[in-house]
């Protein structure tokens, strides 16, 4: 075992030898799980008000955290390297998915997103890969000698293309972007060199133009586009903006309190209880929330980070912080979306938006990081 | 490739080190990025928001049509919209909401009820920034005081709202009906969206059948408030579509005329065109002010109208259901005659008695004396009874049911009149099923005078006379003429649906109508002396309706006793005889006879629609010509 062990109070892994505690029983890392818990337990709080008081809502999502624990749980227990194999078999998996959502999927305002199989809950086969995606990507890459070759590279950033395009035909922007994301971070922590990454960039900003005439559906243009110039369309697609930078302007430092923000209270913010929550929890709680906010995503990063360093084999390296990477993005992407940084792409604040089956998700995610930190063998340096 | 054998471990450990330090200083300047814009929001750019927020709320407000106005057949305005003004408060603005009313009830007089009314409105679940109404129709020195003191009052509002009108309300009330606040049943059926910002519907008459028609569709307009509520600016707008006009055949002046003539008294007019179909005058005395109930009538009021014993509230020529009397005998001398009964030469003795068989009860005649030899042409004129007796019991329940029937008797026959019931006109399986009794001869010869189980309404009666004027054309009863916009009346009004009466030989017809010019000009007709001097020929009879009982039990004094006790007078007529203009069907309750009472009401309706309105009409004509003269 390596420097930088008490980075954050880690105990787990030198204390293997001496006393098996619960959470090694459980195969919990204590410290991710206090601080997601932290995260969960405010957010059902900021849930009550964005749902303006409905307490429905906050039951169904406290059910639906419930199940996704309980999914974090089954994951902490497979070992990483049940993982590994599994790989290319759930990615072939996952790409039959998509292509059968297209063919027979069920959806909901012009979008073909779920699979509805007779017996099973209906499930979005591209969720599951933002899990799957960055395993494909691991497997693939931790194969061969770090970093890999320009040709490993290539084959490494076509397994992440792939379900990459057949998402965006659902079509659904946002979880396209996600699962991108935590492909290309793989291929970046194997240390894709800096050179391609400049190379990789610079093909991003010829294509992007090529995807904007090619590619985008008239209204992610136009999502696009208002959010340049959020004021030429103040009541169609410019709303949401306007009103989400209304809200979090007029919390100010410290907040209007909890149920006392008179913007999303008043309907004038729209899905105040989904995507644009976090608009609810800065008007009613103020730079000071934001900032508490930021710390507690800062501090699961941060120790995500340290579990993916103290990982022992690449696979589980890659993985882990691919993983981290994902979930930083999440938060990026929701709340410079809300504040107006970033176009409106329908990305949810992780563990704290309602709905979706992103929280479950997330919640594997984290158990598979787990399984990582608590399936490390003893090696003595 | 077995995992990490031939790998330089140590080496893949380090790169990744590098690579997550690089991503965790990403992840910092991202993150402060992210809580950089939070700062710029929330506090560098606060300010601006904060008046965005409180100042400046853009709100989708929907926008209630005018509803369509009401004319009468000369364009008279009978219904129209007011502005009136009432006081909201959004309490979330107006808070503490008990200093703000205790405040204004130290400026504006506050009723209890409307206080109470508020705090329950108040404690219903409702959406934030919602008003809520404390009273409607403010008067102007209310307005005015709140003018004054408005910027002490946050949140209190005055508002306009545009408000049905009645400006002949008691002339009308019967025949237009009325709008009123929606109820909670209403509101189940009514489109929510179309009726967004509608506060009152149709609820009786014309306002309630031509609903669709008068209410229009709603518009929308997105308007900037400031924190007060009020409204800055309208940022966009969709007008709503105002209601259709409509055009009545009603004519003010002949229902003003009615309202003359029954003035004092009980009863009902109906007055047709015989050509149309289309209602002149609808008349129901005593009239009420519909304009109390539009915006909420107060319990006293509405307990003094409900109580009369006058019953203001009663629609007696749509819902009044009387015995028709002898005027219903016009009609029988067609189903006699037609059915061969009888015929135009045919002449009975009357001892001033009817008996079905020799011993057996005595059916009486009004005139004890009896009236000797008579034919069908005197019986009718002098309105002998025992004639009817004899030819309603030769025609028998089924006969006499087939032909009143086609005169429009025990149903509604007409097309737009909301509310107008169907009397009763017996019949041998009625008496079965509702009497558990088979029909009687004796049932028969009560029936042939308009009597017995037999009950019409004014409006029926005036409608089968309209038939006979019309001689067996149908015309049901309209009130629509035509509607002031892109669609025709026909597109509102229901379909015809009645066959004309053709009888066996048509020209019966101009013999019973032949008779009724004899009720009103023969020597020995009963209503000879109420056209008296007439300049043109008229047909008409009258009856005279037995009062069977008395309505529930209520305590009258022995004189209102026997003064509702009398007799009802009825008449039925129209003119000119030959090319008739308008039919007409009156009841006076309790009010004697129908020659003496009833047939002097029909004069002056025939004088004032035949003579009196052409007459003035030619006069403002000529006035305007002789104006227009002048001045070249």
């Amino acid at each position: 075992m390596g420097l930088g062990k008490d980075l954050l109070g880690a105990q787990t892994g030198s204390d293997l030898g001496r006393s098996r505690s619960i959470w090694s029983v459980l195969h919990l890392d204590p410290i991710l799980l206090f601080l997601l818990a932290i995260l969960v337990g405010g957010g059902l709080f900021v849930l009550y008000s964005g749902a303006d008081r409905n307490i429905e809502v906050v039951k169904a999502q406290g059910i639906r955290l419930a199940v996704a624990f309980g999914v974090m749980l089954v994951f902490a227990q497979l070992d990483p390297a049940v993982f590994r194999r599994w790989s290319p078999w759930l990615y072939v998996l996952g790409l039959v998915g998509l292509v059968a959502v297209l063919l027979v999927g069920v959806g909901a305002k012009g979008a073909q997103r779920w699979l509805a199989i007779p017996g099973l809950p209906r499930f979005q086969p591209s969720e599951l890969m933002k899990l799957v995606v960055p395993m494909m990507a691991a497997w693939y890459l931790s194969r061969y000698f770090l970093p890999p070759t320009f040709g490993r590279v290539i084959v490494g950033l076509f397994i992440v293309l792939l379900p990459m395009f057949l998402i965006v035909q659902q079509p659904d922007l946002g979880t396209s972007l996600l699962v991108g994301m935590a492909g290309i971070f793989v291929v970046f922590f194997a240390g894709m060199s800096w050179k391609l990454i400049a190379a990789f960039f610079g093909l991003v900003s010829v294509s992007a133009p090529l995807m904007w005439f090619f590619v985008m559906r008239d209204y992610q243009k136009q999502r696009v586009l208002t959010l340049l110039d959020p004021q030429s369309d103040p009541l169609g697609a410019g709303w949401n903006i306007i009103q989400s930078k209304t809200a979090i302007g007029s919390g100010g430092m410290d907040g209007k309190g909890w149920l006392q923000g008179t913007q999303s209270h008043l309907e004038f913010l729209p899905e105040s209880h989904t995507d644009f929550i976090v608009a609810v929890l800065a008007e009613e709680f103020g730079f000071v929330g934001m900032m508490l906010l930021m710390a507690v995503y800062f501090l699961i990063i941060v120790r995500c980070l340290y579990i993916a360093v103290s990982a022992q084999d690449s696979y589980a390296r890659l993985l882990a912080g691919a993983l981290t990477m994902t979930f930083f993005i999440y938060i990026f992407v929701n709340v410079g979306m809300v504040s107006g940084l970033l176009p409106v792409v329908g990305v949810p604040l992780p563990l704290i938006s309602y709905g979706g089956t992103s929280g479950v998700t997330l919640m594997a995610a984290f158990g598979v990081l787990m399984s990582i930190h608590t399936h490390r063998r003893m090696i003595t340096a | 490739m077995a995992w990490g054998e031939f790998k330089d471990t140590a080496a893949e450990r380090r790169l990744f080190q590098r690579r997550a330090l690089v991503m965790l200083l990403f992840v910092m300047l991202l993150m402060t990025g992210l809580l950089a814009r939070m700062y710029q929001l929330q506090v560098v750019e606060h300010d601006i928001y904060t008046t965005l927020s409180d100042k400046n709320r853009v709100q989708v407000q929907s926008v209630p049509p005018p509803r369509g106005l009401v004319y009468d057949r000369n364009g008279e305005l009978m219904a129209e919209n007011r502005p009136v003004f009432s006081l909201t408060i959004v309490p979330e603005r107006a808070a503490p909401i008990d200093d703000t009313l205790a405040r204004l009830g130290r400026i504006l007089e506050i009723e209890d009820e409307d206080l109470k009314r508020f705090r329950k409105r108040l404690n219903e679940p409702r959406r934030p920034f919602q008003e809520i109404p404390l009273f409607y129709d403010l008067g102007e020195s209310d307005i005015a005081k709140m003018a004054v003191h408005r910027h002490e009052f946050p949140g209190v509002e005055v508002s306009a709202e545009l408000v049905r009108y009645y400006p002949h309300s008691d002339l009308t009330a019967h025949a237009l009906g009325f709008v009123g606040r929606i109820n909670r049943e209403e509101l189940n059926r009514i489109d929510p969206v179309n009726y967004a910002g509608t506060n009152y519907i149709g609820k009786s008459g014309i306002e309630r059948f031509y609903e669709e028609v008068l209410h229009g569709r709603v518009g929308y307009q997105h308007v900037e408030t400031n924190a007060r509520g009020r409204i800055l600016r309208v940022l966009e707008r969709e007008n709503p579509v105002p209601g259709e006009d409509l055009e009545l055949h009603l004519d003010l002046r002949l229902q003003r005329k009615a309202h003359e003539l029954l003035e004092g008294r009980r009863g009902a007019i109906v007055a047709i065109e015989p050509a149309t179909g289309g209602i002149l005058a609808l008349a129901s005395v005593p009239g009420f002010d519909t304009n109390k109930f539009v915006t909420g009538i107060s319990v006293a009021d509405y307990r003094e109208l409900s109580e009369s014993i006058d019953k203001p509230l009663f629609n007696r020529a749509l819902r009044g259901q009387y015995p028709p009397g002898s005027t219903i005998k016009p009609m029988m001398a067609v189903a006699a005659l037609d059915s061969g009964v009888t015929t135009r030469d045919r002449k009975i003795w009357d001892p001033g008695y009817y008996q079905l068989r020799e011993g057996g009860r005595r059916y009486r005649d009004w005139k004890r004396s009896g009236h000797g030899w008579v034919d069908l042409k005197d019986s009718v004129a002098q309105s002998c009874d025992v004639y009817f007796y004899d030819v309603a019991v030769e025609m028998g329940v089924d006969t006499m049911h087939k032909y009143l029937s086609a005169f429009g008797f025990g149903e509604d026959a007409t097309l737009d009149v909301s509310g107008a019931l169907s009397g009763l006109l017996p019949s041998d399986d009625w008496k079965r099923a509702m009497r558990n009794e088979r029909w009687y001869p004796g049932d028969s010869v009560n029936m042939g005078i308009g009597q017995g189980f037999f009950l019409a309404t004014p409006l029926q009666l005036a409608t089968a006379t309209a038939l006979v004027a019309n001689r067996g054309e149908w015309v049901e009863p309209r009130l629509l003429k035509d509607i002031r916009g892109d669609r025709t009346a026909d597109e509102f009004l229901p379909a015809e649906t009645h066959n004309p009466l053709v009888l066996k030989d048509p020209e019966n017809w101009e013999y019973v109508v032949d008779t009724m010019e004899e009720v009103m000009h023969g020597a020995k007709g009963t209503a000879r002396r109420a056209a008296r001097g007439a300049n043109y020929r008229m047909a008409g009879k009258t009856g005279t309706a037995q009062v069977f009982s008395l309505g529930q039990d209520e305590e009258y004094d022995a004189e209102e006793i026997r003064e509702r006790l009398r007799d009802h007078a009825l008449f039925v007529g129209f003119a000119p005889a030959d090319d008739p203009k308008i039919a007409v069907a009156i009841i006076v309750e309790n009010g004697g006879g129908g020659s003496s009472v009833a047939a002097p009401v029909a004069r002056g309706l025939f004088d004032a629609w035949l003579e009196e309105f052409p007459a003035a009409e030619a006069e403002k004509m000529l006035g305007q010509v002789n104006q227009t003269g002048s001045e070249h």
